[in-house]
């Protein structure tokens, strides 16, 4: 449903009529975000300019009850930024400014439309960091990595987005402004609104500004990869080090099938024969992370692995990380559909949890690739099939119905970083019982009662 | 009737997962950061067009003319989607689609791609006539007098950028069948492009005197004509396959090793006439054959273990990355270690060496306020690296850049990492004795 003439002249007066996106060629490239299998054909696409204009966009839409999807980069893997059919897409790319780093505080503070990989590289200039480091971070924004409460390759040893917010400016659904959070490392004056905000995939507000924590930038660090016959070794090895009190900033994991794409793409000399393999990092003090890489190694040879590399340069280790960070999207060479998981269970279980997707796949003959960030728990198995073959598809969804069951069992979740969105919708009451469903739901009137901000995410 | 995009493999449109991995690369999404000016958006659009909900009208059009096709992406791209592809079957798209031409398009594109690069000796008679031009230095009064503006506004912006033509032709500088001193290890033939061929017929030259310093006995067909790569990039399949029989017949594959061009953008076309032919069962093989040897010059030179010259010249050297030979023909460390080879030569990395510099075949001509914003960032960075030499290998790289220095004044020249490789081969046989060569 396109927007009228009225309508899309009235949102040129708030923005600039060059801001303003309605011709199909234009608008259709907005149709989707990273997930596989979902579009639709929004109405209008706006630009704001800063705080105030999202503010105007959104009274408007409120007036004229137009639904409003707020957009990033579009990289979200659980469709919560494709539009619904004729709302306005409020896309924050151009709010994309840095405008502060503290270095006596440590903080940061961007606009909501900053691309992660820029603070990072701010907060470096002085000899600070970023740490959450999702695989998209050259391209996804801080707005929409705070909207999914995104993790990333070091989660294991600092934490997810979450983490590092201490405030937030935001544009309620009534075009409210309001700021969230300070710089204080302790603040207890009243309920901690921001934290409502943090993964609440656009249905609640929509972040424009946000200060952000930042750590010193580690002395150290050491890169290796332990490789492995059977994927079951690779984590008992994830636990083992665990247990063993070492926490490393990154354990990820790779299947076969990934391990294979990935070569293919970054030709970085993965072993293409073995079953699964680690890549592990540790940081910090010089001393300890030499003592700590040392044990990690020797745990990974004992559980089994059939050798351990350690990167001999900061050029290697970085290739290696860039490397497991297209997996995801190199799985995509094999067919040409990926449906991409993220179930996350308590790290005892992942062992069970491995072998399971792996049996399941086996029974209804699909074809699966596993990769995730092992340390975390957080598994992203991948089917590899085609969206145009409606029987392979059906068992890909009994597959995943079947994935999601045994999570739940096991005291997990259906979704660790990429948020209910669309694709996830089906699961969310069975994992929080009806209680807590209500709960959330009443949260979501509360703050948007007429349903206009990012309608049927999440809920129905 | 079903347009190219249709009749595409549609799980090559599939294979494009939309993650975005590619949007940072793109030169045209970071000018305007609009998802329909960067790869996925585009890729969304050709799908679009295959799946019928979208017509290839005029803004499609406009978009796929304003894509460069540097094939940046492509790169970036863990998927391995096919972008060369579909972008060629997206601009053959538009030119079937009947859109309404401007009269001065029409004879363009008949004049330049029906005509000029389909018969090389047309193409030389005209390169023929601009030599004289300039060469009696006609050019300076007709610019002095105003006389450009009779032109149309397209060639008047044109005409100080039109290639210097070379003193002589390749095949007048190069003979059909050259032998190294020593016996010969590999048997190679050597395209000499059509813009190389009359612009830098010096490059081509230095081409061949590498390779017979490295034991390759050389055979260079005369007047070569056009590979079609030009035809391929903009919309003409069935001139770019003609093309490509005409040069299979000209250069049998299984009479080499090796077939070398030393031209980023004909290389990285070149090397996919199976897919440029495909369906043609007559041809198959020999399209095969063909792609199998296909080697650009410095990737040959690496293969084969290039003989470092005994002799050099102290420079510090810079290297633009030609877009098709780095993501066309992922030939990346070769150029640099055969710079690096070179004795006295100091090698610095060119920030954003592998960004397009605006030349992009006839970009410059369709796209002008895009290519200048590009080739202005490219001199910016060029200038930083305070090089003598800007090093690189496409004659499109190579006019464009050197128009850009020599417009802001940036005392800096442009060669080929060929050129400088055999000045250093002539340094050292100017500094041997004479007889010495014929040891090795
Ligand atoms: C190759 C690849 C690798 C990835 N790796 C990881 C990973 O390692 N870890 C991980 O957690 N995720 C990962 N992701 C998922 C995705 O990149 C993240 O969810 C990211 O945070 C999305 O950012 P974006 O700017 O693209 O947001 P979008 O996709 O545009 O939006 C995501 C959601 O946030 C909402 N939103 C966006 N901006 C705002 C705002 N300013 N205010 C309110 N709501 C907003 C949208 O409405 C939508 O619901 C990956 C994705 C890809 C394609």
């Amino acid at each position: 449903m396109a927007l009228s003439e009225t309508a899309l002249s009235e949102l040129a007066g708030l923005v600039g009529a060059e801001n303003v996106l309605w011709r199909p060629e234009d608008i259709l490239p907005y149709g989707f975000d990273g997930t596989a299998a979902l579009k639709e054909r929004p109405g209008a696409v706006v630009f704001p300019a800063d705080t105030g204009q999202v503010a105007a966009v959104v009274r408007w839409a409120a007036a004229n009850r137009v639904p409003v999807v707020t957009r990033g980069s579009g990289t979200g893997l659980s469709g919560g930024s494709v539009p619904s059919g004729g709302c306005v897409v409020l896309c924050l790319v151009r709010m994309d400014r840095i405008l502060e780093v503290d270095p006596n505080n440590l903080t940061l503070r961007a606009q909501a439309g900053a691309i992660t990989l820029k603070i990072d590289e701010a907060a470096g200039v002085h000899g600070l960091f970023y740490p959450p480091d999702p695989g998209s971070m050259k391209i996804s924004t801080i707005g929409g990595n705070v909207a999914e409460n995104s993790g990333g390759l070091r989660g294991l040893k600092y934490g997810v987005t979450r983490d590092y917010v201490m405030g937030l400016e935001v544009v309620m659904a009534d075009g409210r402004v309001v700021r969230l959070g300070n710089a204080c490392v302790k603040d207890v004056a009243g309920y901690s609104m921001k934290d409502l905000f943090i993964g609440s995939e656009g249905t609640l507000g929509i972040v424009t500004e946000v200060l952000l924590k930042l750590l010193p930038r580690p002395a150290a660090r050491r890169t290796m990869l332990a490789l492995y016959d059977r994927m079951e070794d690779a984590a008992e090895t994830v636990s083992a080090i665990i247990a063993a009190k070492i926490i490393p900033c990154t354990l990820e994991f790779l299947d076969r099938r990934t391990i294979q794409c990935v070569e293919d793409y970054a030709k970085v000399g993965l072993p293409t024969d073995c079953a699964a393999l680690l890549l592990m990092e540790t940081d910090g003090h010089p001393e300890a992370v030499r003592d700590e890489a040392a044990r990690m190694e020797q745990i990974a040879r004992e559980r089994g692995a059939r050798a351990v590399r350690v990167a001999g340069s900061v050029e290697e280790a970085q290739q290696l990380a860039t490397a497991r960070r297209s997996a995801f999207s190199a799985l995509a060479r094999m067919r040409p559909t990926t449906i991409l998981e993220d179930v996350t269970v308590p790290r005892s279980e992942l062992a069970r949890m491995v072998a399971y997707i792996a049996e399941i796949a086996d029974r209804h003959g699909l074809q699966v690739g596993t990769f995730g960030h092992m340390g975390d728990g957080n598994l992203h198995p991948t089917f590899l099939t085609d969206e145009r073959d409606t029987e392979e598809m059906r068992k890909v969804h009994l597959a995943l119905d079947e994935i999601v069951e045994r999570t739940l069992e096991l005291g997990g979740t259906i979704t660790g970083e990429h948020g209910v969105g669309l694709a996830k919708k089906p699961w969310l009451r069975r994992q929080l019982g009806d209680a807590s469903y209500e709960l959330m739901k009443q949260v979501r009137v509360a703050l948007d009662p007429a349903g206009l901000l990012n309608p049927g995410k999440i809920f129905d | 009737m079903s347009g190219p995009l249709q009749q595409l493999d549609y799980s090559d449109l599939q294979q494009c997962m939309h993650c975005g991995m590619c949007l940072p690369t793109c030169p045209t999404f970071d000018a305007t950061k609009r998802e329909r000016h960067g790869p996925r958006g585009r890729i969304a659009l050709m799908r679009a067009v295959a799946d019928g909900d979208l017509v290839a009208g005029r803004e499609f059009a406009d978009e796929m003319s304003y894509c460069l096709g540097c094939l940046a992406c492509q790169t970036a791209c863990p998927a391995g989607v096919d972008y060369a592809g579909l972008f060629e079957a997206a601009r053959a798209e538009v030119e079937q689609s009947g859109l309404p031409q401007t009269p001065a398009r029409v004879l363009w594109r008949a004049l330049t791609l029906r005509f000029l690069f389909m018969r090389p000796w047309a193409l030389r008679i005209v390169a023929r006539v601009l030599r004289i031009y300039q060469k009696t230095g006609l050019d300076g009064w007709v610019r002095r007098l105003g006389l450009t503006r009779v032109l149309p506004a397209d060639l008047q912006r044109l005409e100080p950028q039109t290639p210097r033509i070379s003193a002589c032709f390749s095949d007048e500088c190069i003979a059909e069948e050259e032998l190294p001193e020593g016996p010969a290890r590999y048997r190679v033939a050597l395209l000499t492009g059509c813009v190389q061929d009359i612009a830098f017929s010096n490059i081509n030259r230095d081409t061949a005197d590498v390779l017979l310093a490295n034991g390759c006995r050389v055979h260079t067909p005369a007047a070569q004509g056009c590979c079609g790569s030009l035809h391929g990039h903009n919309g003409e399949p069935g001139l770019a396959a003609e093309l490509a029989r005409r040069m299979l017949d000209r250069m049998p594959p299984e009479n080499y090793d090796a077939i070398i061009t030393n031209a980023g953008g004909c290389g990285a076309h070149l090397r996919h006439y199976s897919r440029v032919l495909a369906g043609d069962a007559e041809y198959a093989a020999r399209a095969a054959e063909w792609d199998r040897k296909v080697r650009d010059i410095h990737e040959w030179l690496v293969e084969i273990g290039c003989r470092k010259p005994a002799a050099g010249e102290e420079a510090v050297v810079t290297y633009h990355e030609s877009c098709h030979l780095a993501h066309g023909q992922k030939v990346v460390k070769q150029p640099r270690e055969i710079l690096k080879s070179i004795p006295g030569v100091r090698l610095v990395e060119l920030a954003e060496s592998s960004w397009c510099c605006g030349s992009a075949g006839v970009y410059s001509i369709t796209q002008p306020e895009q290519s200048g914003a590009l080739l202005k960032r490219k001199v910016g960075h060029i200038a930083a690296t305070g090089a003598r030499f800007l090093a690189t290998s496409n004659p499109g790289c190579h006019l464009q850049v050197a128009n850009g220095l020599r417009a802001a004044g940036v005392p800096v020249d442009v060669v080929q990492p060929v050129t400088l490789l055999a000045r250093a081969y002539r340094a050292e046989r100017a500094e041997k004795p004479v007889g010495a060569e014929r040891k090795h």
